[in-house]
Formats: C-alpha cells, structure tokens, sequence
C-alpha cells in the first residue's frame, strides 16, 4: 500500500508529506527552545544586581563553534543541491564534512564542559574566596592547588575574564576549607540555564548527526532504488540541521556575550 | 478484535506476505490496530484512575478508616509507611502521602494517560483516516513509535506507585518547589518518575500531532476540501495543533524541575527556601511562579484537547441521528479555529491568586471571556441541530444528548472561575473539581462512550447490546450528577481541594467560622454515588467484550445510515481501507437531501442527473 | 556508477532546479555562508564595545542574530520561497512565542508584581 505524496508534491499544497512533517516538528522545536529562552530571560531580569555573571565563557571556543555550525549548514544545503543536480559523489564529499563538522562541535563543546566542571569556587574561613581551575596533579591529601585568584567578596567573581588561563597557581590547605563547589549546573542559575540550553541542543546536534551519517551512510543505497525519495530524506535532515544551527546563532550571543 | 479482514486489499498483491501475529498486533503500523492499540490501554488506564479516586472517596467519606477488601492488598502492596490501622486495629486506612500521590496521579493519569489517548490517539488514529478518504496516516511508522513512547509513559507512570515512597504527590500540577523538596532525597522518586513518564508521553503526542496535521492535510481524498470535512476531522485538527505548540514548553519546563530535583539546580526554587526549618542547601535565584506559567501554557490548552475530540464525536452522533445536516456548520469550524486560537492566551486564568499585577490579570480574563464565545457557539449549533428533527435514539444518541447540557453546565460553571474577582472565593475549592468534572465526566466521557456505542458496529461487524447500553447511560448520567453537582455547594461554602481529611480540620465549631456540618456530611453521598458509578460500568464493560462475539450482526457495512467515508469501507476495514480510491462530491452531512429517495446521500455518491419536473430542473 | 543517475534525476525532480538554476543556487549559498560569518565576527566585536548602556549592547546582539538567522531560514531552508502552509504554521508559532515569553515576563516584571504590606 502506497502512502500517496510520500515523494512527489501534492499539487494543492506544493509539499510531500514529509516536508510539512518537518516543518511541523521543527514549530515545535521553536516552542521548546523558546520557552527556554523566555525562562533564560526571565531568570536573569529577575536577577538580583551583581549576581548575574558576565563573560564566563571562553567566547572564542563559543565563535570558532558557531563557525563550525555555519559551515556544516553550508555543506549541507551543498549536499542537497548536488544531488537534486545527480551529482551523488559531491554529495558524499559535502555531507562528509558535515558530519565531521559536527563532530568537531561537540568535541569543543566537551572542552568547554571539563573546563566548568573543573572550575571551583572555594570558600575559607578567614572570609575569603578562592576560585580558579583544579591542578589535579598538584593537589595532595593536606593541600588544593587551583590556577586562579582570592577575591574578598562573591559579587567580584560575576566579571569573567576574557583571556581564560595563565593565572597563578594558588595553594589551599584543605583545613582552611569551609566549603567547595564547581561550577555544574547547580552552581547558580546561569550555569543551570547554560548547560540546560547547551546540553539540550547538543542532543540536537548528536540527533541530526546520526540521522544525517544513517542517510550518507548505511542507507546510501535507496539512491539507486529511487533517487528523489532519497533526495527528500536529504533535504529533510537537512531542515533539521538548519534549524539547530539557528538555535545555535541565538546561543552563542546570548550566553557567551551578553 | 480482527484489523484485517478477509476482503484484505493486499490478497491482490503476490509480494505482500500476510505479517506474523507480531508485526499484525504489537508491532503493526495500520492506523487501526494503533488506534485500538490505544483505545484498550486508555480504557485500561481509565479504570485504574477511577479505581484510585474510589479509594480517596472512601478515605473522604469515612476518614480513618480501612477500605474494606482493597485495603489489606493495599497493605501488602505498598506497605505499612503508605498504607495504616484504623481505631479497630483493621489495616487498609490510606496515609495522608498515599492519598495525596492517589489524588496527583488520578489527575495525571485521566488526563494524559486515559482521555487524551482514547480522544486523540484511539479515535482520531482509528476514525481520522477513513473520514478523509486516506489508506492510513502519512507517517505509519512514526505513529507506531508514538503508541511505543506513550505505553512507555503508563509503565513508567505506573511503575511509580511501586518505588520506595511512591509515586507522586504534588499534584497533577506538581508545583515547584513542593514537587523539588518532597520525599526527601531519595533518588529516584515518585517526581523523578512522573516527569520521565510527562516526557515520553509529550513526545507521543507530539509525534502523533505532526502525523495528523500532515495526513489531514496531504491525504484528503479527491474533492474532499476543508468545508466538506466532518467536524470531527475539524476538530482533531485544532487539538494536533494545540499538542504541538503548546506541550513543548511542559517538556521544558519537565527538563527543568528534572533538573531541581536530580542535579540540584534552582530553576523553580527561591532565594532563601526553607525546608523542614533548615535553609536548602542550593544555589536560589529561581522562580516558582516559572514554572506555573510553563506547566498552565500548557495546560489550557490541554483541557480544549480533552474537550474539542468529545465535541467531534457528539457532532457525528447528532448529525446520523437527527436525519439533518448540522445547524451552522460552518460556524462551527470558525469556532473551533477560534477556541484553539484563544486557548493559548487565557492560561493565567489558573493564576489570578498568585499576585500578578491587575493589569495583566484584567488581559486574561478578557481572553478567557471571549474563549466562551466560540464554545457557546458550538453548543449553540448542535442544540439548534435538534430543532425539527426526527430525532433517532439509541444508545450514541443518548449519550450526544446527555453531553449537551452537561457540557452547558460544566463551561457556565467556568464564568465566575474565569472572572479575577469570583475566583478569589472559588480558587482551588471543590467548585473548581465540580466544573471541569462536568466538563470532562457527563462531557468528554459520554462523548467518548457516544463514540464507543456508535463505532463499534465498523470495527466488529456487531451491534453493542442496546438494552445494556440505555441502562449504562441512565446510571452514569443519574450518578455523574449525583457526584459533581453537590461539590459546586461544598465549593461555594469555601472548601479546600485536596484535603486528605475530607475537610475535618475546617470544621465550624467552638466559636469558630468553617465548613458546616451538612456540607461535610456531603462527603457521604457524594463518596456512595461514586461506588454507584463504578457499578454502574459492569453492564458496559460486559457489553464491549460480550458483543465482540456474540452482538447483532450488522446488516451492512453502514448500518446507521450515515453519510461519512468511514463508512464505505467493508467491515472491518482491510489494510489500505479502501476497495477503490475514494472521490468526494458533496459535504459531509447531506441528510433528508430534498429529491433523493434515501434519507441520507453519502460523500462519496456522485451527483446524478435528475429528470426534468414540471419544466423545471431540479438540482440536486 | 550512481551519477549515471544524474540525466533522470535532473530530467524527474520535482523542479525548481535546473542545472542552471541550481548553480545560481550555490553561488546564493556561497554568499549567505560568508554573510554568516561576517556576521558572527560582527557580533562578537559589537560585544566588546562600550556603549554605555547594556540595553544597546543586548538590542545590538539580538538584531545581528535575527538577521543571521533569517538568512538561514530564508535561504538555507528555503522559506523565502516556501508554501502559503509553512507560513501558516510558522506564523502561528511565532505568535505563541512570543505570546509565552511576553505575557509570562510582563506577569512577573517587579512593578507588576502586588506586595502584600
């Protein structure tokens, strides 16, 4: 039994079937991210002054991953053309750097994860705090060893630097310790939002990703079968990869600039 | 229950090998056996949520002590910490945690586990495609995987009662920061549960929205256009939409308090939270009003998902019983555009009491006020349907009359919860549980039964017992009133929803204002009209199994005489539905048409030339 | 091989796209990837300019990535030369949205909140 419009458009709508089922997940995609978005902004105009941190985030990691996502999307957007021109080996090339672009992304995106969850906030009992990254190494049973500084009060930790690393190493004898934390998600509300949003479009970049590589893939054949369904699938993965690069514009300044 | 039958359109086909009994009933991808797939888990769940409210009834009506039978299972079941003695030293008294996590799930589990996938995902998946001329939906593969994530949502969600301090206890609403801080720390727990259930049962029903807007779209049949659907096609159409764009932000929001609850974030939990006389220990700067918002943007839009399938059905119900076309038809649908339309702008409605500034009140109560208007209209259409018809009863037939004014009194009940000021009195009393349980028991539930009486003939190829089904009716309408309407009384005096002691504590006395004795002692009725309703389902769940073998065999594929495609197809409808391609001449209720003979044209019945009368020609 | 497809697919796809057309395509694509970038570099050194006050810098920000995502909707996806249907279904989106985000931030602004004394 056929599923007619599978493949050619309905003449009505100008659209087979899976493209306006795309582009309905994809409204929905826009209703998820929004709402987190919303929440984003709402959290932080409701923000007490002088707890919003500001520059936490390494942004040229952040802007060398959003030009990995641009060009992923161009190589995708290139793949599709080649292969609504049958040029089935340009497609290859394309989609390939598309998937290696994306493997490129979450490999930063998993630096740039270690790097918060290896950043402590370390409060003593003289009033001090420290705060800088754990020197594994260099820690033993009686002393914490951090790259970082001591402020005096919490509200001068909420400026970042832009310029991540090269500060000294500074020595704590653990008995000074009151008490340390890294900075997770439950670390404060705006790394609870940045791994929230982060994590939930890096599961998007995973997802597309898998797609896309099972379409260039194992199920390469279906080009052989019948080339426009095959053509299809593309242009629809490539949809979804579009989009989670849109996300991903909205991201990179929200979180990394603002 | 047989999905293919013998007149399978695949028999022509010599490379299509009949599927093994696994890919034809567990694994299949026919929107029917999907939609029946749906339709007993829902009905499955639909009963264990009745059961759950018949325990709490017991435990209002008779506080304190053992629920005869049950409560000793119950005891062994879930253990000394759930479940206690009463005075006479009988085990089986529900706990206050046991009755708080019966009364959240009862809520989650009508809501999403029962009426949305036996409106949206057993009738619309069974009936959408036949009404619209189509072999099944678009994505047959997609809405297998949305039963698979919604059965994994109910083990999920029914697993929970199980796990040490059981299941949820927050409320269907499982406000942050109740939801965050109760049970403890253990981990997981029965919260931990109910948001990984929400989240699958989102995504199926997400999945399932994109294959009905994309099939009722795509697979109309020929000259099937958008005025020539049947309502019901109409109305399953606004609710895909209202699941797609208004459930993502609950799956947000589910991530989220996910979040609170396992990894300690602050979403939802304030600056300075306090537990147990202890400051929690977490990083604060979070808002549980967030969380409202998120959960209510939601669920509004929710409940006309409950409502608009019902109103599809009680439409296709009239229509085949009054022998007339439906009065305003098309205002019906500009309605059901509208409410879908409005419904995402009303949801602070749920909020007035939550101190939002009077400004930004006032703006949902004016949308909510004008969210009635298109309901009343629609109200309005199917009663003026009524007017001078020759009105055919049976069982559906009941059941589309009785939602009528039930559905009146369930929305008019709505008005002063909608108004700021009124709700300030009625918020989160028992007037609230009586007017959305008139709108979703003597409302979408007789719908969905209405549906059950009145498909069942194309499904088996047998009547339901007609007998049985007028006594199942009388009974359900007779105690579903019995039950809601005494709460609207407790609700105006002032008392509290989900008080474990039935409202014992506000009790007036010793110079102290409170609830009455006579609206306390409502309990009682109120809990015995509730066992009468349950009985009152035997004779209708014999019925559906009895009459699977045993009922009147249908004389015809169209037994009630009715005009929709559904009905063109052999009984039960075969893989791919129909014989030949459907092509549709007319619109969708052309009963009583004047100068054809039967009292019905079906769609698919081209027009035929008249002779000529009296010199004039007679249209057709 | 599989690009002695290339005369029938090109001959059979539903088509906007002939081979000319596709190349005035990709050179589209071309020029809104370098866009992209530019504008990405546009962003991040509009960011680290003083303007005195934050609103000018956030407005700043949220317009370049409107325009860069508009770019990827518009061309990319080709919404620029989508169906009435997907127009429909976006702008009922966009609405919801931005109903969500306002009406729930315009609720919980401070000045709108009601204190109880």
């Amino acid at each position: 039994m056929e599923i007619p419009y599978a493949v050619k458009p309905r003449p009505d709508t100008g659209l087979y079937n899976a493209k306006l089922g795309i582009w309905l997940f994809l409204a929905s995609e826009v209703m998820l991210f929004g709402a987190l978005f919303s929440s984003y902004i709402l959290l932080r105009v409701n923000a007490e002054e002088g707890t919003w941190p500001h520059h936490w985030l390494n942004i040229w990691l952040g802007m060398t991953n959003t030009f990995v996502l641009i060009i992923s999307s161009v190589t995708v957007v290139l793949g599709w053309a080649s292969l609504k021109m049958g040029q089935f080996k340009r497609y290859k090339f394309f989609q390939g750097i598309t998937i290696l672009c994306a493997l490129v992304f979450l490999g930063i995106k998993s630096v740039e994860y270690r790097d918060k969850f290896m950043h402590y906030e370390v409060h003593l009992k003289d009033g001090r705090i420290a705060d800088g990254h754990l020197q594994p190494a260099e820690t033993t049973d009686k002393m914490l060893v951090l790259e970082g500084r001591f402020v005096t009060n919490h509200a001068e930790l909420m400026e970042g630097s832009l310029h991540h690393g090269g500060e000294p190493k500074i020595e704590i004898p653990k008995d000074e310790i009151i008490s340390m934390e890294n900075y997770g998600p439950w670390h404060n509300t705006y790394t609870a939002i940045y791994f929230t949003l982060t994590g939930l479009h890096a599961l998007h970049v995973i997802g597309g990703a898998i797609v896309i590589f099972a379409i260039w893939g194992p199920l390469a054949k279906v080009w052989e079968q019948d080339p426009e369904r095959y053509t299809n699938r593309v242009e629809v993965s490539g949809l979804f990869w579009h989009f989670v690069d849109l996300v991903w514009i909205f991201l990179f300044p929200v979180l990394y600039l603002l | 229950m047989q999905a293919a039958a013998h007149t399978d359109s695949r028999a022509h086909d010599p490379h299509h090998e009949e599927p093994g009994f696994w890919r034809k009933y567990i694994f299949s991808t026919d929107h029917k056996v999907i939609g029946m797939q749906y339709g007993v888990t829902a009905l499955l769940f639909m009963f264990f949520g009745f059961c759950l409210m018949l325990m709490m009834r017991w435990q209002l009506a008779y506080p304190g002590k053992a629920i005869p039978v049950v409560g000793k299972m119950l005891f062994h079941l879930l253990g000394a910490d759930m479940v206690g003695k009463d005075a006479a030293g009988n085990v089986g008294v529900i706990m206050p945690d046991l009755y708080n996590s019966f009364g959240a799930m009862h809520g989650t589990i009508m809501v999403f586990l029962a009426i949305v996938p036996l409106a949206f995902g057993a009738f619309g998946n069974f009936v959408t495609p036949l009404q619209i001329g189509a072999p099944d939906m678009t994505f047959p593969r997609v809405n297998m995987v949305s039963y698979q994530f919604y059965f994994m949502g109910g083990v999920i969600m029914f697993a929970s009662f199980f796990i040490p301090g059981g299941a949820a206890q927050s409320g269907w609403t499982s406000y942050s920061p109740l939801a965050t801080v109760t049970a403890g720390s253990q981990h997981p727990n029965g919260q931990t549960f109910w948001i990984l259930g929400m989240v699958c049962l989102i995504n199926s029903s997400l999945l399932g929205a994109v294959n009905f807007i994309t099939t009722i779209v795509q697979l109309r049949a020929k000259g099937l256009n958008w005025m020539r659907l049947p309502f019901f096609v109409w109305a399953q159409f606004v609710t895909a939409f209202l699941l797609l764009l208004a459930f993502p932000p609950l799956e947000a929001a589910s991530v989220l308090q996910l979040m609170d609850n396992l990894l300690h974030t602050s979403f939802f939990l304030p600056t300075g939270l306090m537990v147990s006389g202890q400051v929690l220990h977490v990083s604060g700067g979070g808002s549980p009003l967030l969380w409202q918002h998120l959960f209510w943007f939601l669920g509004h839009p929710e409940v006309y998902v409950l409502i608009l399938p019902a109103m599809g059905i009680v439409t296709e119900i009239i229509a085949n019983n009054t022998r007339k076309p439906i009065w305003g038809y098309r205002s019906m649908v500009y309605s059901v555009m509208v409410i879908g339309f409005l419904s995402f702008i009303v949801w602070a409605h749920h909020m007035y009491l939550t101190g939002m500034g009077t400004r930004i009140a006032t703006f949902f109560q004016t949308t909510t006020m004008m969210i009635s208007i298109p309901s009343v209209i629609i109200l309005t259409a199917l009663f003026i349907s009524l007017w001078g018809a020759s009105i055919r009863i049976n069982t559906p037939m009941l059941f589309a009359l009785g939602f009528l004014p039930m559905f009146g009194i369930g929305g008019l009940t709505g008005l002063p919860l909608g108004f700021n000021a009124s709700d300030i009195q009625l918020h989160d009393t028992y007037y609230v549980i009586a007017h959305f349980h008139y709108i979703v028991a003597p409302g979408t539930i007789f719908a969905l039964f209405g549906g059950i009486y009145y498909w069942y003939p194309k499904m088996t190829g047998r009547f339901m017992n007609e007998f049985w089904g007028k006594v199942h009716f009388a009974l359900s309408f007779i105690f579903m009133n019995l039950i809601f309407m005494p709460m609207f009384v407790q609700g105006l005096e002032g008392m509290s929803r989900r008080m474990y002691d039935g409202g014992a504590s506000y009790a007036e006395g010793g110079g102290v204002t409170g609830l009455s004795k006579q609206i306390l002692g409502l309990n009682v009725p109120i809990s015995h009209a509730a066992f009468a309703l349950g009985l009152a389902q035997i004779p209708f769940i014999i019925n559906f199994f009895y009459s699977i073998k045993r009922g009147r065999k249908t004389a015809s594929d169209n037994p009630w005489g009715a005009t929709t495609l559904e009905w063109q197809t052999p009984t039960p409808p075969p893989h791919g539905n129909f014989l030949k391609p459907m092509e549709v001449f007319r619109g969708p209720y052309e009963y009583s048409v004047p100068g054809h003979a039967p009292d019905f044209t079906p769609q698919n019945e081209p027009d035929k030339p008249e002779p000529l009368m009296h010199g004039n020609p007679v249209r057709s | 091989m599989s690009d002695m497809h290339s005369p029938s697919v090109a001959a059979g796809a539903a088509d906007e796209h002939s081979i000319e057309a596709a190349r005035k395509h990709i050179r589209t694509y071309l020029i809104v990837g370098v866009a992209l970038l530019c504008g990405t570099l546009l962003t991040v050194w509009a960011s680290l300019i003083d303007f005195g006050s934050r609103e000018i810098n956030i407005a700043l920000a949220l317009f370049i990535a409107s325009t860069k995502g508009f770019l990827v909707a518009g061309f990319f996806m080709h919404l620029i030369s989508e169906r009435k249907m997907i127009y429909a279904v976006l702008s009922f989106t966009t609405f919801f949205f931005v109903a969500l985000m306002y009406l729930t931030l315009f609720s919980m602004a401070h000045g709108n909140i009601v204190h109880i004394r």
